[in-house]
């Protein structure tokens, strides 16, 4: 007797428990809607962007329990459970701007803005993890990110500038 | 225009960008993140053969599926099945003939994106294949089992420039070099794709809300499908994510198939298109292939040169006439030459229509063109720096197009400052005696030199105009409104720049209103570098009443002559005089009080400004006339590494000179040089459509290679200001031109290192190797 549980159909729903930028929130989704489209359209949370659909670009780059992912390459029951964080959750609730957005506006980082959301929280998990990150380690952590607009050198010096300011506050 | 003082306070510093918060935030608006209540999705139906006649299109299934609204074909278009750019030979939706693979033949409305997707794929397109062109020269060889495809040649448009004795000239040259050339298709990647939304409005008013550089072109595509009055479709642009020249023209196929549905439907339709179908279908860099002979005389002069050049221009007109015409123009580059003949022609292909990609046809033709005079060099022993020193066009000289270059012109100091700062002598000497243990790794250094036309020049003088507003509030902020876009470059900052200098306004009070094309009469495209310069003189003219008003009450307020007022930071100041209150004689007081007099007056204080190019005397016999208003020069030196053993090519570092008469915002124009050189890098490296028996095989960022940050070289950007008396504060549009000459500064730096001298780019590893391997002994 076959005991495999049946794949699931894009018509099965799925109740999913999940901490968004610091609040808790439960949905019911279709089990293989993707995690960039609970967030955006489920959630309103529009900030994050997509660009390719194939995990291929990073414009849609969220952190998953403080890692960067591909959003759009993950089906939401995945994500039950999980931490997840925006961009809508950079800035504090006062308004001000993480030293990572700060960087990226004053060292003109930032030209169309797409890939802008994914590639701050690429830096934002960078120097989590490695506060004073060299300009390779730098240029590895926002490699997966594609930006066609900047050349992506005011982007690393964004990011180094924000490597002083993180944790120091 | 007079300035009432000595310095700008604006014009010249670089204030963050006005957009920069919002993009930061996530707050930016773009089209995919508007959700309109009732709104449907749209998707398209395409057709996969590259050419084939039409049979049927069997919707059963199609609009059986769940959520599915309704689907149309050509034969439910109301207007004109037209989608015009300059011929009017594309159709919005193809009936009879496809001729090209990913052509759309229908479109579907339904509940959801998925569902409209789902569907389209459902559409059953009956085709018979027709014998397919897919290659340029083919295309224009005359052969009788040739197709015919466009007119009775297969050629588009075809442009001649003549000037001098050439074949006198090359009889007596003391050297000739000759080759021929290749360059690829380019894809724009703008991170977002293609999307718009469509939605009737009451009044019977069709609003397209959209990812675009050319409102003006979607209004005037989607009122000729829906059969509107142009006063009766409304097109606003959303936050737009990239565009490069691919949001020129294809944003009116894009906006026409959202709009048809929702004129259909009667509710709102949103279309987003996928990462596949845009490259599939939306425009790209036309491929070149080029011929050049150059004539030189021993002592090193440049003395004439002979070109064919061939655009693949794809299945319709679009833009070809008009990238292959700046191609034609900028066919000799920034030289000084006697002689000039060039023939230029756009072959229709049954392949994916090409258009504008930041360059517009002369990145394919300067490739060519600095390799041939790197070639001539290398062949005459000369330092490729030294010969075009010796050979670039200087104020007072003639283009080869016969234009006297009276002012502006900052490319001597382009070249010199950049071999200065790269150490260009001592590298190309210390490179050559790299030691032997890095036989494997051999370094290289090579340069460019690059003109570029600034604006649409006198082959788009029709539409070199462009509209602005401005309006001045009570308490000293303002808005303002162009005809041209925000694509990422960063026009909304500059142009505020403008405003605030004009006006005497701190930056952070003013703000620029999404373009709309009900604000501001038709502004032409927002393409060739132009919207500095353009919006930038015609928001001067809309200040101008303004400026003068504030004057007035200013100078009634100081006791002084309007001529003697001075405005900056939110304060109005008289000159030094006698018994003023402040030490040297000046006097200061804010705006808000000369505003408040200027208001209880019931003064106006906003204004509509207009800019139109003057003309431009141009004779398209010979190619010879003022072709664009002034030009803009660069100069790149590329420093790469070469793995000989694999061919794989590292850039290590570019700098990059550029001459933009006056940097409005120095941190932006060096943004604009890093990001466009990064992707001449990836056009002279990387970046490639492969296509199989013309249908594009490589549709997504996997297989279609842009560069990472760690590709990225470390950029050296140089600010040359040549002031421009006809631009804004001395400004003249540059935009395009760091992609321009980076190709063959790459090439050049290959050849330095390894004797390899690429005639097709990109210069892959396969493509670098077979040429070290050709030249075994010399290396």
């Amino acid at each position: 007797m076959n005991t495999d549980p049946k794949p699931l159909q894009d018509r099965d729903t799925v109740l999913v428990n999940l901490t968004v930028n610091g609040e808790t929130r439960t949905l019911r989704v279709p089990a293989m809607k993707r995690l960039v489209d609970l967030l955006r359209s489920d959630l309103g949370l529009t900030g994050t962007k997509e660009g390719c659909g194939k995990g291929e670009c990073g414009a849609c780059s969220i952190l998953l329990n403080g890692k960067p992912v591909n959003s759009c390459l993950v089906p939401a029951f995945q994500a039950d459970g999980a931490e997840i964080g925006t961009v809508e959750g950079l800035e504090s609730p006062d308004g001000t701007l993480h030293p990572v957005q700060k960087a990226f506006i004053e060292e003109g980082a930032i030209q169309c803005g797409f890939c802008t959301p994914g590639a701050e929280l690429a830096a934002v998990a960078l120097l989590e993890q490695d506060p004073d990150p060299d300009e390779e380690t730098i240029r590895d952590a926002l490699s997966g990110n594609l930006c066609r607009c900047t050349g992506y050198a005011a982007m690393v010096k964004a990011v180094a500038a924000a490597a002083g300011k993180v944790g120091s506050g | 225009m007079p300035d009432n003082k000595l310095e700008n306070s604006v014009v010249g510093t670089s204030p963050a960008r006005l957009d920069a918060p919002d993009k930061a935030t996530g707050r930016a608006m773009f089209v995919d993140d508007y959700d309109l209540p009732g709104m449907l999705h749209g998707a398209v139906i395409r057709c996969p053969s590259p050419r084939a006649l039409l049979t049927g299109i069997d919707f059963t299934d199609c609009a059986a599926a769940p959520g599915v609204v309704t689907c149309l074909d050509a034969s439910g278009i109301p207007g004109e099945n037209v989608i015009p750019v300059i011929f009017r030979d594309m159709p919005c939706l193809a009936k009879d003939e496809v001729r090209f693979s990913g052509e759309p033949v229908a479109v579907v409305a339904a509940d959801t994106r998925d569902r409209a997707r789902k569907a389209a794929a459902l559409a059953e397109v009956s085709f018979e294949e027709l014998p397919a062109v897919l290659d340029p020269e083919v295309a224009l060889n005359g052969e009788p089992d040739t197709p015919l495809i466009y007119g009775d040649n297969n050629c588009f448009t075809e442009y001649l420039v003549d000037r001098g004795d050439v074949d006198a000239l090359f009889s007596t040259a003391d050297l000739v070099v000759e080759n021929s050339y290749r360059t690829p298709y380019q894809e724009h990647a703008y991170l977002e794709t293609q999307g718009m939304i469509a939605a009737m409005q009451p009044g019977g008013v069709m609003r397209i809300l959209g990812s675009m550089q050319c409102p003006f072109y979607v209004r005037e595509a989607v009122a000729a499908v829906l059969g509107f009055p142009l006063a009766k479709v409304q097109v606003v642009q959303a936050a737009t994510g990239g565009a490069f020249g691919g949001k020129e023209d294809v944003p009116s196929i894009v906006a026409s198939q959202a709009a048809l549905l929702a004129w259909k439907t009667g509710r709102p339709v949103k279309l987003i298109y996928t990462r596949e179908e845009d490259i599939i279908s939306m425009s790209k860099r036309h491929p070149g292939r080029i011929r050049y002979k150059t004539a030189v005389s021993g002592d090193g002069k440049l003395l004439a040169m002979d070109v064919d050049y061939i655009l693949d221009a794809g299945a319709y007109s679009t833009l070809s006439p008009v990238v292959l015409w700046r191609g034609a123009v900028h066919a000799c580059g920034p030289y000084k030459l006697e002689g000039v003949r060039v023939r230029a022609r756009a072959a229709a292909t049954n392949r994916v229509p090409c258009g504008a990609f930041r360059g517009f046809g002369s990145p394919q033709i300067l490739f060519a063109v600095e390799s041939q005079v790197d070639e001539a060099a290398a062949k005459l022993g000369l330092d490729p720096v030294e010969f075009r020193l010796n050979n670039i066009l200087e104020q007072g000289d003639e283009t080869a197009g016969g234009q006297l270059l009276r002012d502006s012109v900052g490319l001597r100091e382009t070249l010199e400052t950049a071999a200065e700062k790269s150490a260009w002598g001592e590298k190309r000497v210390s490179f050559s005696s790299d030691p032997p243990e890095n036989e494997r790794f051999r370094r290289g250094i090579g340069c460019s030199t690059v003109l570029y036309g600034v604006g649409l020049g006198a082959g788009g003088e029709h539409l070199a105009r462009t509209g602005a507003y401005v309006q001045l509030e009570p308490d000293g902020s303002a808005v303002f409104a162009v005809g041209t876009t925000e694509m990422g470059q960063g026009m909304t900052t500059v142009l505020g720049q403008i405003v605030a200098e004009e006006l005497g306004l701190d930056i952070s009070r003013v703000r620029m209103m999404p373009t709309d094309t009900s604000r501001v009469p038709d502004s032409g495209p927002t393409v060739a570098s132009r919207s500095t310069t353009m919006s930038g003189n015609a928001l001067r003219d809309a200040c101008s009443p303004v400026r003068r008003t504030l004057l007035e009450y200013a100078a009634k307020k100081l006791g002084v002559r309007p001529g003697s007022v001075s405005l900056a930071n939110g304060r109005a100041e008289s000159a030094k005089k006698s018994g003023g209150k402040r030490g040297d004689g000046s006097e200061s007081i804010p705006l808000s009080e000369v505003l408040a007099d200027a208001f209880a007056d019931r003064a106006q204080l906003s204004g509509h400004g207009w800019y139109r190019v003057p003309h431009l005397e141009w004779r398209n016999r010979d190619g010879q006339g003022d072709a664009y208003i002034t030009y803009a020069f660069a100069a790149n030196i590329a420093e790469v590494e070469v793995d000989t053993f694999t061919g794989e090519v590292r850039l290590l570092r570019l700098t990059a000179a550029h001459d933009v008469g006056k940097a409005v915002n120095p941190r932006e124009v060096r943004g604009q040089i890093e990001g466009g050189s990064l992707q001449g890098a990836g056009y002279a490296l990387w970046e490639r459509i492969v296509s199989e028996n013309g249908i594009i095989t490589n549709p997504d960022f996997s297989t279609y290679i842009i560069p990472t940050a760690v590709d990225a070289p470390a950029f050296e950007p140089l600010i040359v200001e040549a002031p421009f008396p006809g631009g804004p504060f001395g400004a003249k549009g540059f935009g395009e031109q760091p992609l321009m000459g980076v190709a063959p500064a790459v090439t050049s730096a290959i050849f330095n290192a390894t004797g390899a001298r690429i005639t097709e780019i990109p210069a892959t590893p396969e493509r670098v190797l077979g040429l070290i391997k050709e030249k075994p002994d010399e290396y």
